[in-house]
């Protein structure tokens, strides 16, 4: 099929999805006017039973925290494929230093890049930290803490080199640490099982103030384990490809 | 609070600014070039998110969509490169 | 205003199929997959919006208050966070097709080797 009839033929199924997608948005009751019981019943339960002023973390984290488990080993089975597919092929070998210095080409990294990346690594662990342990009271939670936590290896290899970004994290270090963040999280829920209550239940003992730190029980355990997990997958799939480029077929 | 006027225009503008972003990311064909504007519409996405009332969807796709997942796809375009170029 | 916001989101998946069957390159076709996704979050969020709401978190408006749906937020906020994951893997297939094929082309990766 030429790209052409190609073309056609994609033009006369993506009029028909248009049409099937308008039949049903004419069916939703409008931008704004949202009547689902759900949210509602959320919102009004929420914060007396958890202690916990941020819902959407509550929602997260403790009434949808099976999905939250599903979703974070999603984002693990990824991490491992990528290590496995992006293995070394038999007619690949790896440059070191030396194969590549009479052939340099490439200009070094210029002062304006390597100084301010070097200035922000301190502020950008600090912010991924605060964000990643304020789940329960803040729009943060250990999602957005964690990719800004892997942000900042990143940032280490801006400033320098390769080596030193693979010499600050292993990969082993950088596999039990992920390893780590999905086990706990679900060695959280099954503690939970164990104790007879259902998979998840929020057993810890909640804050006396609404909006503390040690404030909603087990929604704050989960969310720092979920950064670990996170920023360990990230910092995982980033130095994979970085170590890709290093690689020169014979 | 903001009226309920002004924040449907911002609405209507924000939306049309994100349907137009997606094109311009659609019909650029040089590569490097395509994941900088990917990295303006996540931008242009985590302001919508924002002007919908998500405080928290706007932080994700502020550090995914604009610094994880641009960092991901030039590291596989260096790799994919032919060594002229 | 009633339907606009899903108007765009059927063109944005409109946009984004176009650029996968018209495209010439396995990345130019990725990064169009991370566009319709995108249209899936705007979904969400515009299902779940109540006009003069506020966001969902009470630590410095009353309790009460009337509010946007915090679920929608919730899943639209991890799929956030796995899509770059799931992109991830799906670039280094490209580099690993690009190593054994030599070419990104998805019409002449269509006879497959063994």
């Amino acid at each position: 099929m030429t790209p052409r009839q190609r073309a056609w033929f994609f033009a006369v199924a993506a009029a028909g999805l248009v049409a099937c997608y308008l039949w049903a948005f004419t069916g939703l009751p409008g931008f704004g006017n949202y009547p689902g019981p759900y949210g509602q019943e959320i919102l009004r339960r929420a914060v007396g039973e958890t202690h916990a002023t941020g819902v959407v973390s509550t929602v997260n984290f403790l009434y949808r925290g099976f999905d939250t488990v599903g979703e974070e080993f999603i984002l693990f089975a990824a991490a491992a494929g990528m290590s496995v597919l992006l293995r070394k092929l038999r007619a690949e070998r790896e440059t070191g230093p030396a194969d590549e210095a009479d052939s340099r080409t490439i200009p070094a990294t210029s002062s304006a890049v390597r100084i301010p990346a070097l200035l922000l690594v301190g502020p950008t662990v600090v912010i991924g930290w605060w964000l990643a342990s304020h789940a329960q009271t803040n729009p943060s939670g250990g999602f957005q803490g964690g990719v800004i936590l892997a942000t900042a290896f990143i940032l280490v290899y801006l400033s320098g080199e390769f080596f030193t970004f693979r010499k600050l994290s292993p990969v082993v270090l950088v596999d039990a640490v992920e390893a780590l963040g999905a086990g706990g999280f679900a060695a959280v829920g099954l503690a939970a099982v164990v104790m007879n209550l259902p998979f998840l239940y929020n057993y810890l003992p909640l804050g006396q103030f609404p909006g503390a730190i040690s404030s909603s029980g087990t929604i704050a355990l989960i969310s720092f384990f979920v950064g670990l997990e996170v920023a360990a997958a990230f910092v995982l799939i980033v130095g994979e490809l970085l170590e890709q480029t290093l690689l020169r077929s014979a | 609070m903001i009226p309920v006027a002004v924040m449907n225009t911002l609405q209507v503008v924000i939306l049309v600014l994100v349907a137009a972003g997606a094109m311009v990311v659609v019909r650029t064909k040089v590569r490097v070039r395509q994941v900088l504007a990917l990295s303006a519409y996540g931008v242009l996405l985590a302001i919508l998110f924002f002007v919908f009332q998500a405080p928290d969807v706007t932080l994700s796709e502020l550090t995914v969509g604009a610094v994880a997942l641009p960092i991901i796809l030039l590291l596989a375009i260096a790799k994919v490169r032919k060594p002229e170029q | 205003m009633g339907i606009f916001p899903f108007l765009v989101v059927a063109w944005i998946v409109v946009v984004g199929l176009y650029g996968i069957v018209t495209s010439r390159d396995l990345i130019h076709q990725i990064v169009c997959l991370i566009v319709v996704q995108s249209s899936t979050y705007v979904l969400l969020l515009g299902v779940g919006y109540v006009t003069g709401g506020a966001a969902p978190y009470f630590f410095d408006i009353p309790l009460h208050t009337k509010a946007v749906d915090p679920i929608v937020q919730a899943l639209a906020l991890t799929d956030v966070v796995v899509e770059a994951a799931v992109t991830a893997l799906l670039l280094s297939f490209a580099v690993q097709a690009y190593k054994r094929f030599g070419t990104l082309d998805p019409l002449e990766l269509t006879q497959f080797k063994g």
